[in-house]
């Protein structure tokens, strides 16, 4: 990446809010993404959350404000004008989107090598030794056993589907990653591996990523900056260290507050 | 041409923190105030005062962790001065990156990382080879007494002593011109301290400018160019 370019922001939302009918899902967010930059948002469910990650993410039109993302060429662009083209471009190469339940990023039923192989066809790769070859190389990265390659995903445990989804969402060299609740539905034991792993990939390939949690020890591990949601709002942003050790908001302190000790 | 003045590293001016506690009726908590001083390069300052004058506070102010409610916290970083009350969070981290080191009272560990990476993280991201990091961690593990058996496994499998030591050298690995080291000495035994002791005077000698917590009155004599008493910066309610 040139030197110019980590200086400029990957994504901005401005200004963006969605209402339902007159429920406010979310209202006002504001900020810049950087490239590498990881951002964690947290909040109880119904903070919104997941609305605000749907936005960014173009699954949902905003009720307010916009969406913008630095596309290849360098040119930052409003999510709503682009084309179908451009879009999926973006969904399929530029983007990743890790969902809690696997079942809903992967393709149950065929082999974890088509799930990582797909990806890679849709982008125009048609040799079948080197899309294997591709595949094998990211199973391996993400720890599963080369043994499974032509076993389909509802065959593995929880833990393994969802490192075969980060796996499918990588393999196209993606520049942003969404995720939502990435470590939700795991046993504590298997969570630590899957972050563990997730800090590594993260670091190694420069992603930027906005990880969607309730969990404030995942914000803490993943996340350089984090943004406390309440009621559809963020309440308090900054660094990750700084928020959670030196919370200002009485919703934070609370929330940092209610953390069990292990 | 005039000799260029030694150049102060970090210079603080009236800085103050005061927590506010909402879950106990908004009850304020003044920390510190009107904290003011400067470290110029190559100088080790001790921060002295009875536990609970806001000696950690002060560090953890002066690493960007915990935030600065007024004044100023000078940091000369990559050539210009910074100030990190008023930082935005990338340039706190590219701070972290290239300028301060922070050795904490405990180690934070990350499930599953082995003591050698938890050492070698800190020259990786700044962009230093794996294998030459992992090399200089282990010296520096080897330096502290931590046995290379030990190495491959995860810190929070360690006793108390040996976190700290691993502790230590995470934040003595790197090259950089800063350094906060909060009670480096406190669960070692004889031998260790004088091993920590030396480290610091390594750095004093290449220039690294320290604000250190220490409260054993022999080693603070040791290591201290320069005392800052912290009860002067009292924030009384």
């Amino acid at each position: 990446m040139a030197e110019h370019e980590r200086h400029q922001p990957l994504l901005v939302a401005d200004h963006l809010g969605k209402n339902y009918g007159r429920l406010t899902a979310c209202r006002d967010v504001s900020f810049a993404l950087y490239p590498g930059e990881v951002l964690a948002i947290v909040g109880e469910s119904g903070s919104g959350k997941t609305t605000l990650l749907q936005l960014l993410s173009a699954q949902l039109a905003p009720s307010t404000g916009k969406v913008s993302y630095r596309m290849r060429d360098g040119v930052l662009r409003d999510l709503a004008s682009l084309g179908e083209a451009e879009r999926r471009f973006l969904f399929r190469t530029d983007w990743g989107y890790v969902h809690q339940d696997p079942a809903q990023g992967l393709r149950m039923a065929v082999s974890a090598g088509a799930n990582v192989g797909e990806r890679l066809m849709a982008v125009g790769w048609n040799h079948y030794g080197r899309i294997r070859d591709t595949a094998s190389s990211w199973l391996e990265r993400v720890e599963i056993d080369i043994g499974r390659i032509d076993d389909a995903p509802r065959t593995y445990s929880g833990g393994m589907r969802q490192r075969l989804q980060i796996a499918r969402n990588l393999v196209t060299e993606p520049r942003l990653v969404f995720m939502d609740e990435p470590t939700g539905g795991l046993d504590v034991s298997v969570q630590a591996r899957l972050l563990d792993l997730l800090r590594n990939l993260v670091s190694e390939l420069g992603l930027a990523a906005i990880v969607v949690t309730h969990d404030l020890a995942v914000a803490r591990l993943l996340s350089h900056r984090v943004m406390v949601m309440k009621g559809g709002r963020v309440i308090e942003t900054g660094l990750t260290d700084q928020v959670l050790d030196d919370p200002r908001e009485p919703y934070t302190q609370l929330l940092v507050s209610s953390i069990l000790p292990a | 041409m005039r000799l260029e003045p030694v150049t102060a590293m970090i210079k603080i001016e009236n800085a103050e923190k005061t927590f506010v506690m909402h879950l106990q009726g908004g009850v304020e908590l003044p920390v510190v105030r009107g904290v003011s001083f400067q470290v110029r390069e190559g100088e080790c300052v001790v921060l002295s005062g009875p536990s609970g004058a806001g000696k950690s506070s002060i560090l953890k102010m002066i690493f960007g962790n915990y935030r600065c409610d007024g004044g100023r916290i000078g940091i000369r970083h990559e050539g210009s001065v910074i100030d990190l009350a008023t930082a935005e969070p990338r340039q706190v981290l590219s701070v972290r990156r290239a300028t301060i080191g922070y050795v904490s009272q405990f180690l934070r560990a990350v499930p599953r990382v082995a003591a050698i990476d938890v050492v070698a993280e800190p020259l990786i991201v700044g962009g230093v080879a794996r294998a030459e990091a992992r090399e200089r961690a282990g010296a520096l593990l080897r330096r502290l007494n931590i046995p290379e058996r030990l190495w491959a496994l995860p810190p929070s499998t360690f006793s108390g002593g040996e976190q700290q030591r691993v502790n230590i050298a995470r934040g003595f690995v790197s090259d950089l011109p800063i350094l906060l080291l909060d009670e480096p000495t406190a669960s070692l035994d004889a031998a260790n301290r004088s091993v920590v002791v030396e480290l610091i005077g390594e750095k004093k000698r290449a220039d690294v400018a320290m604000v250190a917590i220490v409260h054993d009155d022999e080693i603070r004599h040791l290591l201290a160019d320069r005392v800052v008493d912290v009860t002067s910066f009292a924030a009384a309610a």
